[in-house]
């Protein structure tokens, strides 16, 4: 390959691209991220190819295999340009019918169709389903147009403009001041100033300086950063070559957890093939600067993510965190000058330098700008990866964007921010996303995930989860994270197990403060989030578990049972060939009935039992007691006798 | 068979140290490339790669204990891997992996006596939007529910033999 020496080069080669592609009447977009790999999409990939091979009709379809389109409840799904019809959830059977009607004879088939889950409207074109219609696609937009192995795409997307341009015509500081001035703050989490960290780290004395992008993405319910990675990785590579130009960094790596192999992969891809370009390595576009990137895998520790453990990592030691100061910026990698960003932070790069700052800020609240990628998921409608505007509200998130609740439950709570953030309930939907509302509200707004829960999620339950992960994460090197997220588990534990004690609450919040106030690093400051916003919010759900013994939610095993009504069942054998335990007994056509003494509690009976009979309930709290009461005066009896 | 290891991973070198500097730095990249050889660290190879990248044995350990994704005993044929993420928690994945521990009759983490099968259980794969998810030696299966983990690990047996 040639190597690209300036913007005129690159402008050239754009056109070349450009021009030689051939002109084909149709187009099949196919979304192949992970989640459509998982859904199944490598076989519509292949069905596709073959009926094309068969029909000899290679002339009339271009086929595109891209990164995640976002709309994960509708994996495997295409688009089809020009006139971007949208076809979900398909199976390779669908592929030689969706060729005949709507490629060759432009006849859209209803049954592929997305229809709306609330108003049960059909959308036939991708740009006209609600779910895309209230979102503000900056970054994820191009992930419906590029192969992420293909160099070539991301030119012909306009990629690498911004880079050449600021090689061209800008000096470090002057990137600095447009990245200060766009507004845009880290996306990992935080929201630090990135323009303002550069400018740190630029202003930082030492013979080596180097930059890294943290895709160590460990919150557990987000992915968008997996997205980016696997779906336009050059963004990524573009905004580390113009943060390093303006830093000052000859070398930087993208550290991935290792979860994630087809980020790697085409991370991998993508940098051997800037390097072939000239885009990557000694004088890039023909410039003086130099940069080199390397990708380092994660190895299993969520603690990686925090920074000053990510760097002990890439070091080859234990990813255990240190005290700040000196921050990074100032002693880092190896002792060195270090800016650490995030995957959505340095993708949103070349996109202010090629818009301009003013472009950029237009868009958001007063101190959050730009957009903000989402992962919605849980009880929702449409789960996907969303991007959004700063400043949108939660509730237009929950219901506009992802259709609202499944099953037509009713909504109980968002939880944002993973493990570090919290939980917040219906009375505070209304508010605007931003860094700083919802850290009044007492969660953060996190790397972006967000998890909708509904009236069966119980949230002492949620609260457990949450922090049962991050002691089983804590890297104990210090002790109010070591212990005190130990001991908070236990009294979580005792509480969902109905040992619960007058009390325990107060425990609870008293170590709550202790473990925030006295941690090491962000992982221990924020751990007890989840407990104490949940106890803000939900508080009359610890005071069942504790006082009454009973899960409202009906979640906690050891407070509920499952039982059959013998009213309603019509003896169908279905729970009771299900049944792990054998605890169900029974003849066809007649009640069945389930020994309390042998249930384990699993589930599965009620997961087997036709939803139009709905025999098999749970109950808590006083229900049970009288259902085990009489349960055991049966027994008794019949031992009795 | 440890002594074969270490001798196999001798003549080897060329391929294992590949392209790595001989220091600290080097050594989690090392240590999967020798987990994705092997399945697993053999622990007799610790201190040789100690001497080779001029580190103690102990910090090795250290590594090795620490980071979820090194294994210091040989897995099953089979790996199974159970997402517990947000999502796949509120969508019931516990009851999945619980299930798949009675069918099994291991605990997460551990692996069969007839070295068939790994059960092991994850903090998230970042495939949210499909809950709960298990994975089967690399094979995702999505909107798993508690009947299906009998066929889906039924399933893998077959595969496997057919690979025999």
């Amino acid at each position: 390959m040639k190597k690209i020496k300036n913007l005129h080069d690159l402008e050239k080669w754009r056109s070349q691209i450009l021009a030689s592609r051939p002109k084909k009447l149709k187009r099949v977009i196919i979304s192949s991220g992970t989640c459509g790999q998982a859904s199944g999409s490598l076989a519509i990939i292949e069905a596709f190819k073959r009926e094309i091979k068969n029909q000899r009709i290679e002339d009339k379809i271009e086929l595109k295999v891209t990164g995640c389109h976002g709309f994960c409840e509708m994996e495997p799904n295409i688009i089809i340009e020009p006139d971007k019809i949208f076809y979900k959830q398909l199976k390779p059977q669908d592929v030689p019918i969706i060729i005949e009607k709507t490629i060759l004879n432009g006849e859209i088939i209803p049954s592929l169709v997305y229809q709306d889950p609330l108003t049960g409207r059909s959308y036939p074109y991708q740009p006209e389903i609600p779910f895309y219609q209230r979102q503000l696609r900056w970054l994820t937009e191009a992930n419906f147009y590029l192969d992420p192995t293909s160099l070539e795409d991301y030119i012909a997307y306009g990629g690498y403009k911004a880079l050449a341009q600021v090689l061209e015509s800008f000096s470090p500081e002057q990137v600095i001041e447009e990245i200060i001035a766009s507004g845009l703050r880290g996306r990992g989490g935080a929201g630090f100033p990135t323009g303002r960290k550069w400018q740190i780290c630029r202003e930082a004395k030492g013979p080596r300086k180097f930059i890294i992008c943290n895709a160590d993405e460990g919150d557990p319910g987000a992915y968008m950063d997996r997205s980016l990675l696997e779906g336009n990785p050059h963004s990524v590579i573009e905004g580390m070559l113009i943060g390093a130009y303006a830093i000052g960094a000859k070398e930087g790596f993208i550290y991935v957890r290792r979860e994630y192999p087809l980020a790697v992969k085409h991370v991998t891809i993508a940098i051997e093939q800037a390097k072939e370009a000239g885009l990557l390595g000694e004088s890039i576009l023909g410039s003086t600067f130099n940069f080199d990137l390397h990708v380092v895998q994660g190895a299993g520790a969520f603690v990686s993510g925090e920074e000053t453990s990510l760097m002990a990592s890439i070091e080859g030691r234990r990813a255990f965190p240190r005290q700040r100061p000196p921050f990074p910026a100032q002693s880092g990698l190896w002792g060195y000058p270090t800016n650490i960003n995030n995957v959505e932070t340095w993708a949103n790069i070349p996109l202010i330098i090629n818009k301009g700052a003013s472009w950029f800020n237009q868009v958001g609240t007063e101190r959050s700008k730009g957009t903000k990628i989402f992962s919605l998921v849980g009880k929702i409608n449409n789960t996907g990866l969303v991007e959004v505007p700063m400043g949108i509200t939660l509730r237009e998130i929950i219901y506009e964007v992802g259709g609202g609740i499944k099953g037509g439950r009713a909504f109980k709570a968002v939880q944002t921010g993973g493990p570090s953030g919290g939980c917040l309930p219906e009375s505070l939907l209304d508010l605007p996303v931003d860094y700083d509302t919802l850290t009044k509200a007492g969660s953060i707004m996190g790397s972006g995930g967000m998890i909708v829960m509904d009236e069966a999620t119980c949230m002492v339950d949620v609260a457990r989860y949450f922090l049962n992960f991050t002691q089983e994460e804590s890297c104990g090197k210090c002790v109010p994270c070591r212990i005190g997220t130990k001991q908070m588990v236990e009294i979580l534990n005792r509480i969902v197990a109905g040992q619960g004690e007058e009390g325990d609450i107060e425990k609870l919040e008293n170590l709550a403060q202790t473990v925030k106030g006295a941690s090491l690093c962000g992982l221990g400051q924020t751990a007890p989030n989840p407990v104490l916003t949940t106890i803000r919010y939900f508080r009359n759900e610890y005071e069942a578990h504790i006082r009454d013994k009973s899960c409202p939610a009906l979640v906690c095993k050891d407070l509920i049972i499952y039982y059959i009504e013998p009213e309603i069942c019509v003896g169908c054998l279905l729970c009771l060939k299900s049944c792990p335990s054998r605890a169900i007994s029974g003849e066809r056509k007649k009640p069945h009935h389930i020994d309390q003494s042998l249930c384990i509690k699993c589930g599965a009976c009620l997961e087997k039992c036709p939803p139009k009979v709905g025999a098999i309930k749970k109950y808590t709290g006083r229900k049970r007691d009288e259902i085990m009461a009489t349960e055991s005066s049966i027994k008794n009896s019949r031992v009795g006798l | 068979m440890s002594c074969l290891l270490i001798k196999k991973m001798a003549s080897e070198d060329k391929e294992i140290f590949k392209g790595l500097e001989l220091n600290q730095k080097s050594l989690i990249h090392l240590l999967h490339r020798i987990q994705a050889q092997y399945g697993y660290i053999p622990e007799e190879v610790v201190d040789d790669i100690a001497e080779r990248l001029k580190i103690t044995p102990s910090e090795i350990f250290g590594i090795l204990t620490f980071y979820k994704a090194f294994a210091l005993e040989p897995r099953g044929k089979h790996l199974v891997t159970i997402c517990l993420g947000t999502a796949c928690h509120v969508r019931g994945g516990r009851q999945i992996a619980e299930e798949a521990e009675r069918r099994l009759g291991i605990k997460a983490g551990e692996t069969t006596a007839d070295r068939q099968f790994t059960l092991e259980t994850v903090n998230c794969l970042g495939c949210c939007a499909i809950g709960p998810v298990v994975v089967v030696d690399g094979v995702y299966h999505s909107h798993v529910s508690i009947d299906q983990i009998e066929k889906i690990l039924k399933k893998a047996t077959e595969k496997g033999d057919e690979k025999n």
